[in-house]
């Protein structure tokens, strides 16, 4: 099974091979590296760029203007604060221009903690990207949904962020890719750059076909009567351990949305589950003032107050500056499995 | 008035005959630069419009027929001198105009009717720029190649290495034009523009074009930066650069063609800083009064074709009526046109996408089904 990197590998060489995608660049994209990630390695289209994020997201904004078909990487979402007006530009030249500039282009780039990456690699940054109208924001939780949604994020003709979550880059999946080789050495042999001198490599591209995993469309990855869970990114694969160890001890079954999409976000899969359970729990691991959690959470109390049997509830990162690189600081501020199962437990428990 | 009665009149035989005496020179000079009489003549009469339509949207501005003014009296030359020398097309073959918020002459050079800047002024919902979102001189015209005009200072900068680049791929002599004031050159993405241009083995078409009025706001250029040339920044990266006197048109237009030219056919970056007057302050959130210390180029300019034979004063005040008198038909006409209404607010956020399952045609609102 293809890792969540080498799914967006193969997206990648997918989108410039059948889907017009023009350029894919970005600091260290391009050869002798092909990304930090190894996300862009062997790309016919990638390209290295200037250490200058601004003038990223400008010249994808140029290229998509001029009826290219642009893919770029800001290196990491924490290194993104400083285009994030150019963001804001780009969600709304369609607007402002009263729909006459369409800016179809795709930026991707890794987000969230959990790789060890001190205060400026473990940010989040759905719920500031949340905020850009005009955007659609995805967050994929495993490779399958990484290939499906980065080539709906290409086809797309708006701008699309993809936020890759650091920490499950190279954790495999349990569903193929379309065309992806059964042995996983068999496509690590062919697609992966070599330690070492690469400059006489060339990859094997397996044959992979076309997979679209809509935009706004989110994923509900366990069903159960007990309560609800929305999460995405990150949290996924915790939320779903926790809810497989809740049946398993406590006979509590959950309904785990994965959302997949920020914005557009799957509204009615979640109006739907939490009409179902009346107990919903919202967790993510960006900070907790102002989370994009926040906002699916006012929804839930605007139109599905009296649905509710208990207090509805968010899991989110603590509001300080930073994670801190000794792991005391992260697991203390991000949600961990314990925090999750124990939200968990006391959302299904709780007497209404 | 001179109003044509032959429907086939070019707009060089309408100046010719509006303006040209029997005894007019060949060519206007200026130093070593010469331009024809003829062309000299259409640049001051799509100076004098220029200038007729500042006016008369300064004067909507403080009639309340609109509410914000910003534009460009004092960069008549600059602007003209662009508009005429831009290859007007859509698509990378044609030059991209990344413009500021200054640059009406420029359109109205290239065959922009006064009516399509006097919409997005007064907020109608026929603004074909941008449906009444925008201030004035926010341009958005894909046919043209002109992407739209932001308030956020120098952004342009940096998109302008990005249609350049597909212009490069693309192959002729298409251009990317970039223009800036004095006071945004203090962002980054000025820097961020020569840098991406001038990469080594893939040098862009960049044209840097900085019209230098010597304020931001209240706040001079010499008091901040002390570069003694704006385009001398261009140096470091080996990029080519001039600074001109942007209140004399003759220069203007020739420092411009060779500007131009450099681009088009070495597909390499060039920084041209021209020094302009700012007449009407920044906007009319500081008044938009006249300021009558600075020099005025359409006056100078009118001044040394009457000296030189091109035209007399006669002649200047016929044009000037006529200017006038067209911007003010094409403010009456927008006075009874429509006004956006609610349900335009979300139209146009997206384009329609197979892939999207909430939005498959335009922003509707928040996600779903409100219950």
């Amino acid at each position: 099974m293809a890792t969540l990197v080498q799914a967006v590998r193969l997206a990648l060489h997918y989108g410039e091979t059948h889907l017009g995608v023009t350029d894919v660049f970005g600091e260290d994209v391009g050869p002798p590296l092909g990304g930090v990630f190894t996300a862009t390695q062997g790309l016919k289209t990638a390209w290295n760029t200037p250490l200058d994020e601004r003038g990223i997201l400008g010249t994808a904004m140029g290229i998509a203007y001029a009826g290219g078909r642009p893919v770029c990487e800001i290196q990491f979402c924490d290194y993104a604060f400083n285009s994030i007006d150019l963001m804001k530009v780009a969600g709304n030249q369609r607007w402002c221009s009263g729909g006459q500039f369409p800016l179809p282009m795709v930026v991707m780039t890794p987000n969230g903690a959990g790789i060890r990456g001190s205060i400026y690699h473990s940010h989040s940054f759905e719920s500031w990207a949340s905020r850009l109208a005009g955007w659609k924001v995805v967050m994929p939780s495993n490779p399958l949904d990484a290939y499906g949604l980065m080539l709906s994020a290409i086809a797309d003709p708006n701008p699309v962020l993809v936020l890759l979550p650091k920490a499950l880059m190279r954790v495999k999946g349990d569903k193929p890719l379309p065309g992806e080789p059964a042995d996983a050495d068999e496509l690590a042999r062919r697609i992966d750059a070599p330690i070492g001198d690469r400059t006489q490599w060339q990859p094997d591209w397996p044959e992979v076909s076309e997979y679209f995993v809509p935009i706004g469309r989110g994923d509900l990855v366990r069903e159960g009567d007990s309560a609800t869970v929305v999460t995405w990114g990150r949290l996924v694969p915790v939320c779903v351990r926790a809810a497989d160890d809740l049946s398993r001890e406590l006979g509590f079954t959950f309904d785990v949305i994965d959302l997949r999409s920020i914005f557009p976000y799957d509204w009615d899969l979640i109006a739907h589950s939490v009409e179902k359970t009346g107990r919903v729990l919202i967790a993510n691991e960006d900070t907790e003032v102002t989370n994009f959690g926040e906002h699916l959470l006012r929804r839930v109390v605007d139109e599905h107050f009296y649905d509710l049997l208990v207090k509805p509830r968010t899991l989110m990162g603590k509001h300080v500056p930073g994670i801190g690189i000794n792991q005391t600081y992260e697991e203390n501020s991000v949600p961990q499995y314990t925090d999750v199962v124990a939200a968990m437990r006391d959302l299904a428990a709780d007497a209404a | 008035m001179a109003q044509s009665t032959d429907p086939d009149e070019t707009p060089a035989d309408h100046d010719r005959r509006l303006l040209t005496l029997g005894n007019a020179p060949p060519v206007v000079r200026s130093g070593r630069d010469a331009i024809s009489t003829e062309l000299a003549l259409t640049l001051f009469r799509q100076m004098v419009r220029t200038r007729a339509l500042e006016e008369r949207s300064i004067k909507m501005s403080k009639s309340g027929e609109a509410y914000f003014w910003i534009g460009g009296p004092g960069e008549e030359a600059l602007n003209v001198c662009l508009g005429l020398q831009i290859h007007r097309g859509q698509g990378p073959a044609f030059d991209y105009l990344h413009l500021h918020y200054r640059n009406a002459g420029t359109l109205l050079s290239m065959g922009m009717p006064m009516v399509d800047h006097i919409r997005q002024l007064a907020m109608t919902a026929t603004d074909r720029h941008s449906l009444g979102r925008n201030f004035v001189g926010h341009y958005a015209m894909p046919e043209w190649n002109v992407v739209p005009v932001t308030s956020v200072i120098e952004v342009q900068m940096v998109m302008a290495p990005g249609t350049a680049l597909m212009q490069k791929r693309h192959g002729g002599e298409g251009i990317s034009v970039a223009v800036t004031g004095d006071a945004g050159t203090a962002e980054g993405d000025f820097e961020s523009c020569l840098l991406w241009s001038s990469r080594p083995g893939n040098e862009l078409p960049v044209l840097v074009l900085v019209a230098n009025n010597g304020y931001g706001i209240s706040t001079t250029h010499a008091s901040q930066h002390a570069a003694r040339r704006i385009a001398a920044r261009g140096e470091p990266y080996g990029i080519r650069n001039e600074t001109v006197d942007g209140n004399d048109p003759v220069v203007m237009w020739n420092a411009l063609e060779r500007a131009m030219r450099y681009v088009r056919t070495q597909r390499k970056p060039f920084i041209l800083e021209a020094n302009v007057s700012r007449l009407h302050g920044h906007s009319s959130s500081s008044g938009a009064q006249r300021n009558w210390t600075e020099y005025d180029v359409v006056a100078g300019f009118e001044q040394k074709l009457i000296d030189c034979g091109a035209t007399d004063a006669d002649q200047v005040r016929a044009m000037k009526d006529e200017a006038k008198a067209e911007a003010d038909d094409a403010a009456d006409a927008v006075a009874t046109e429509p006004r956006p209404s609610p349900l335009d607010v979300y139209m146009g956020t997206y384009a329609p996408s197979s892939v999207d399952a909430v939005y498959p045609k335009d922003y509707t609102g928040l996600p779903g089904r409100r219950r």
